[in-house]
């Protein structure tokens, strides 16, 4: 076999990628050709659809594609399902939200399929500049997709903010890959021989890498981006980011830290104060924030906070139980998994009820809204309340399963830590829903209901649906997620 | 086809109920008030059937349903009852359906969104004192507290938001550190179980430390983590200054609801969870909670002295009344649990039908304030009469059902410390100068107010509920030997279950002495 071409297998491995770009480039190859707003929709809708149907096809080919350059097992279908139906939902939900700014869609959803297709490597990536590849392919589409409201100073202001930090995040990342290598001659990071490497280097190597990853998925004291980006960026926009490059970001991060047994040892203590710290920042920075889109963006600081409860489970485990360690991998991906429907979904929201040039995100126009809307406040409460932990949602399981990890790992502290911060959470996220039922709308922003196009609902339902059916019956997901053998490349 | 048995049934009734109400027709208020009120009344009628069903001579859980829900972890479906928990269950039905029919007509806005919300309060509650697994008992315990904020939230008056958001802020902050002591239990027993906890930790203490000293300090942060939920809900001195707030600003229902039963979340989980699973911690708990106990009750009648405001004196009175169940609770005794029970049951019947009366003036007059009212005696009888009787049985008066308990509690304490029995019982003298006193000013004397000459007596339908719960009232109090009879085998339950291998500490050898004692006491109450 001639060791240049890929195989049919690797093909087959990648095809989810595959379809996502195809796809990206079918929609910039018609566009100058159609102007048929609902029919890029629709192609974009396929095509993120279609990616996550054939990361079945992935599956059935577990084992190394690329001579283990990437890896098909059940960590990264897990994630392929869930980029796939987050594009999926955030493409149905930019649509009407496109029309009303005017924007161009089909460049808008290209984006957002390669987007999608360079989170899908991160989640199999076996090797670091494999790695990096997937992560420019999510980043570069991002920082184009923030600024894709061209004509608004906070859109230009929010995609430049990214796009500076975030190649310098990148530069931190690729500074950690080339220790790594010099640390121990690869860059494949299950191959490494560690017992024969450069101790020193590795450290410091992967600190680079942590430190770059961390900038992605916000972790303090890498967070200070997070708020304006997510603001400034169009709403849509804004539902991808937080569910979609931090799920794939975590994925990588998951993967380095479970399968480079240095790591483990090492991060233990980092992620510890990397948990606590995102989390009060987290939590702080959202209590005092008067516009929806920043208090979510806040949010969605602390819950990477909550999720690195699970990463400091992990690495004080992975150790002596590697067994137990399985459970705190359960726990992470459920996490995310809940978050991730959430976030779209109650982004969603705040996109449509924004209305034109996003005006009107501040706290106050929600006010009346249950009785103006009440299946809409209604959902919005669902999502808030699976944020906030409360049981019957999935927010609430993930939570309960991210600390019975740590607790079985003995980080009773933190998890008390991170108890105080659900406490601090519940004021927040009270007060919208609260002003939601119980605040009367001022006079000049008592307006007629916002319709909600079919799209939004088809969102709507299937985030709530979603949110309830994991809170309920979560056996089933945690059944798969729970298996032993799901990060194929365990040591 | 499986028909779902008793217990949840008594769960699925108003669930059904509720969600039937948010469906069916939104406009009609006379057919949303109906259903409201079948329903409720369904769920009581069912709930009694448990007195029937159950065997009162058994000890242990009874009509038990155990079903898996969730594989990994071992999450089960587990519900119960025994002789602590039935009661309280029939309690919740009782002042839920009394509740929907004192909300007939003084709730004037989202009607349909009321009876929806008190139902799936209902919901709440019934789950907590029927869940027997500790996911499922958080569960409950949580979502019950969604309804209630909306209750004071949305229908109460004056500061009702910042009255809500106190309320779940102070429970939430306490239940969260619940839920890691249970996920702690979980991992050191491998099961959320009660009964399955219960029996590892009775038969294995070790289980919680390599050290006897190791153990002993994970018990007391488990029981800490578990009593400081509870504590906030009773509400336990100093731990209690939301519940003025959201008494005052809740609508009646709300407050029946609060003050009849959801109080007596904190207490019941005190002794079904606290004392059975932690005993050593309890014990050497005991007299600092006994102590913050009786600051509570005293504190609470004092500031009910000088209350200018009706509702937020009798809010105060059951800051007063809880601290009495939690200091009969840990006497530990047979005496003192007993007390502790009844007094729960009789402090939901007495100060529920306070805010009913309380409620009641407030609708004629939309003011709380004592000094608006006097006299009133006059122009409604009727209302005063009834009020003057739940007054008396509130400060205790023989007969009627609030002496039993304070009684028992006073009885139980004085045999551990006749200190703690001396500073108790000046609660009790204090309850009877706040209610009587507050009474002769709102209904003795001349009429001082000119609005108030005109007020209309108590109308057929709060005559009605007036009247059931003084049945009530009266009943518990001449035969309350039906209830201590039914509860006495739960207490001794939990007494047995606190006993840990080779812990036969010289306190224990005077238990069976104290046992003997209290057969007799309990037939002198029951007689009398």
């Amino acid at each position: 076999m001639n060791p240049g071409m890929p195989n049919l297998t690797d093909l087959k491995i990648v095809l989810p990628e595959l379809v996502w770009c195809g796809f990206g480039v079918f929609i910039m190859v018609l566009q100058p050709f159609l102007k048929n707003r609902h029919f890029f929709t629709f192609l974009g809708l396929v095509g993120a659809m279609g990616g996550a149907i054939f990361s079945i096809v992935s599956a059935w080919n577990y084992g190394p594609g690329f001579s283990g350059l990437i890896l098909s097992d059940g960590f990264s279908f897990f994630f392929h399902l869930l980029l796939g139906t987050v594009a999926f939902l955030v493409v149905l939900a930019s649509e009407s939200y496109l029309e009303v700014e005017n924007l161009d869609s089909p460049e808008f959803l290209a984006l957002v399929l390669f987007a999608t297709a360079g989170m899908g490597v991160l989640a199999s990536a076996q090797e670091l500049l494999t790695a990096f590849i997937g992560l420019e392919m999510s980043s570069i589409s991002s920082y184009i997709l923030a600024g894709y409201r061209r004509d608004a100073l906070k859109s230009n202001e929010s995609a430049l903010k990214y796009f500076l930090l975030g190649s310098f995040a990148t530069a931190f990342f690729l500074f950690g890959i080339a220790l790594f290598y010099g640390a121990t001659g690869t860059t494949k990071f299950t191959a490494a021989d560690f017992a024969h490497s450069q101790v020193g280097f590795l450290k410091l190597g992967l600190a680079m890498i942590l430190i770059g990853l961390g900038f992605k998925v916000a972790v303090a004291p890498f967070q200070v981006w997070t708020p304006d980006v997510y603001e400034g960026a169009p709403t849509p926009v804004t539902a991808l980011f937080s569910a979609g490059p931090k799920a794939a970001a975590f994925a990588l991060l998951l993967r380095i830290f479970a399968t480079v047994p240095a790591a483990t040892h090492y991060w233990f203590w980092a992620f510890w104060v990397l948990a606590a710290l995102t989390m009060f920042l987290g939590n702080l920075g959202a209590l005092v924030q008067t516009n929806v889109k920043r208090m979510l963006a806040y949010s969605s600081i602390s819950h990477a906070g909550y999720i690195l409860v699970g990463f400091a489970a992990v690495t004080s485990m992975a150790a002596e139980k590697p067994s137990a360690a399985v459970s705190a991998y359960a726990a992470i991906l459920f996490y995310l998994l809940g978050y991730a429907l959430v976030k779209v979904g109650a982004f969603t929201i705040v996109s449509q009820l924004g209305g034109a040039a996003e005006k009107r995100i501040s706290l106050d126009d929600y006010a009346g809204l249950g009785q103006r809307q009440p299946w809409v406040a209604a959902a919005l409460s669902v999502f808030l309340l699976s944020l906030l932990g409360l049981p019957v949602t999935a927010g609430f399981f993930g939570k309960f399963y991210v600390f019975a990890a740590a607790i079985h790992s003995n980080l009773i502290w933190l998890v008390v830590l991170a108890a105080v911060n659900s406490t601090i959470g519940v004021y927040y996220y009270l007060r919208l829903i609260v002003i939601m039922y119980m605040h009367e709308p001022k006079p000049e922003a008592a307006v007629a209901p916002v319709r909600f196009p079919l799209t939004a609902r088809i969102v709507l339902l299937v985030a709530v649906a979603g949110t309830i059916y994991f809170g309920v019956a979560p056996t089933r997901v945690l059944n798969f997620l729970n298996q032993p053998t799901l990060i194929g490349s365990l040591k | 086809m499986m028909l779902p048995g008793l217990l949840t049934s008594l769960i699925l009734i108003p669930t059904v109920g509720a969600f039937a109400l948010l469906v069916l027709r939104g406009d009609d208020h006379k057919f949303i008030k109906g259903l409201a009120l079948g329903v409720s009344l369904f769920e009581f009628g069912f709930s009694l059937l448990l007195l029937r069903k159950m065997d009162f001579s058994a000890a242990g859980y009874q009509l038990e349903e155990n079903f898996h829900w969730i594989a990994s972890p071992p999450i089960r479906y587990h519900l119960g009852v025994d002789g602590l928990s039935v009661f309280l269950v029939i309690l919740t039905t009782f002042l839920t359906a009394i509740s929907v029919i004192a909300s007939w007509n003084n709730v004037h806005e989202r009607i349909k969104e009321f009876f929806v919300t008190l139902l799936l309060l209902e919901v709440g509650i019934v789950g907590v004192f029927l869940s027997l697994d500790l996911f499922l008992f958080f569960l409950f315990w949580e979502v019950m507290l969604i309804p209630m904020a909306f209750l004071i939230g949305i229908w109460g008056h004056g500061r009702k938001i910042y009255a809500a958001v106190k309320f779940v802020l102070y429970t939430m902050a306490g239940s969260i550190l619940m839920l890691v002591g249970i996920i702690w239990l979980y991992n050191v027993t491998g099961s959320f179980d009660l009964p399955q906890i219960q029996q590892a930790l009775q038969a294995n203490p070790g289980l919680l430390g390599s050290t006897v000293e190791i153990t002993h300090r994970n018990e007391g942060l488990l029981f800490l983590a578990f009593f400081i939920a509870f504590a906030i809900k009773v509400p336990l001195f100093p731990m209690h200054t939301w519940l003025p707030d959201a008494h005052v600003e809740a609508p009646t229902a709300g407050s029946v609801i609060l003050a009849g039963v959801l109080l007596k979340m904190g207490t019941y989980g005190m002794m079904r969870f606290c004392l059975p699973l932690f005993p050593h911690a309890s014990k050497v708990a005991a007299p600092y909670v006994a102590v913050f106990a009786i600051i509570g009750i005293i504190y609470g009648a004092l500031v009910a002295l000088v209350q200018p405001n009706l509702k937020k004196l009798v809010a105060y009175s059951s800051v007063s009344h809880l601290g009495f169940v939690v200091l009969g609770i840990f006497t530990f005794g047979v005496i003192g649990m007993q007390g502790a029970i009844y007094q729960m049951l009789a402090h939901g019947i007495s100060t529920g039908a306070l805010f009913l009366l309380v409620g009641m003036l407030y609708d004629r007059r939309h003011t709380f304030e004592i000094s608006e009212y006097g006299g009133l005696a006059t122009p409604m009888p009727k209302l005063s009469a009834f009020f003057l009787f739940v007054a008396l049985s509130s400060l205790g008066l023989p007969i009627l059902n609030g002496f039993v308990g304070e009684y028992l509690i006073l009885l139980g304490t004085y045999s551990v410390s006749w200190k703690w029995a001396t500073w108790a019982a000046l609660g009790v003298i204090l309850s009877a100068c706040y209610l009587l006193w507050s009474y002769q000013r709102v209904f003795f004397g001349e009429v001082t107010q000119e609005k108030n000459k005109s007020l209309p007596d108590a109308s057929a339908r709060e005559r009605g509920i007036l009247f059931a719960m003084a049945v009530v009232t009266l009943w518990m109090g001449v035969g309350s030997a039906y209830l201590t009879h039914r509860t006495a085998n739960a207490t001794d339950t939990i007494r047995q279950q606190m006993v840990r291998p080779g812990d036969v500490a010289p306190q224990e050898a005077s238990k069976p002495a104290d046992n003997s004692g209290v057969k007799i006491s309990l037939e002198r109450s029951g007689t009398r």
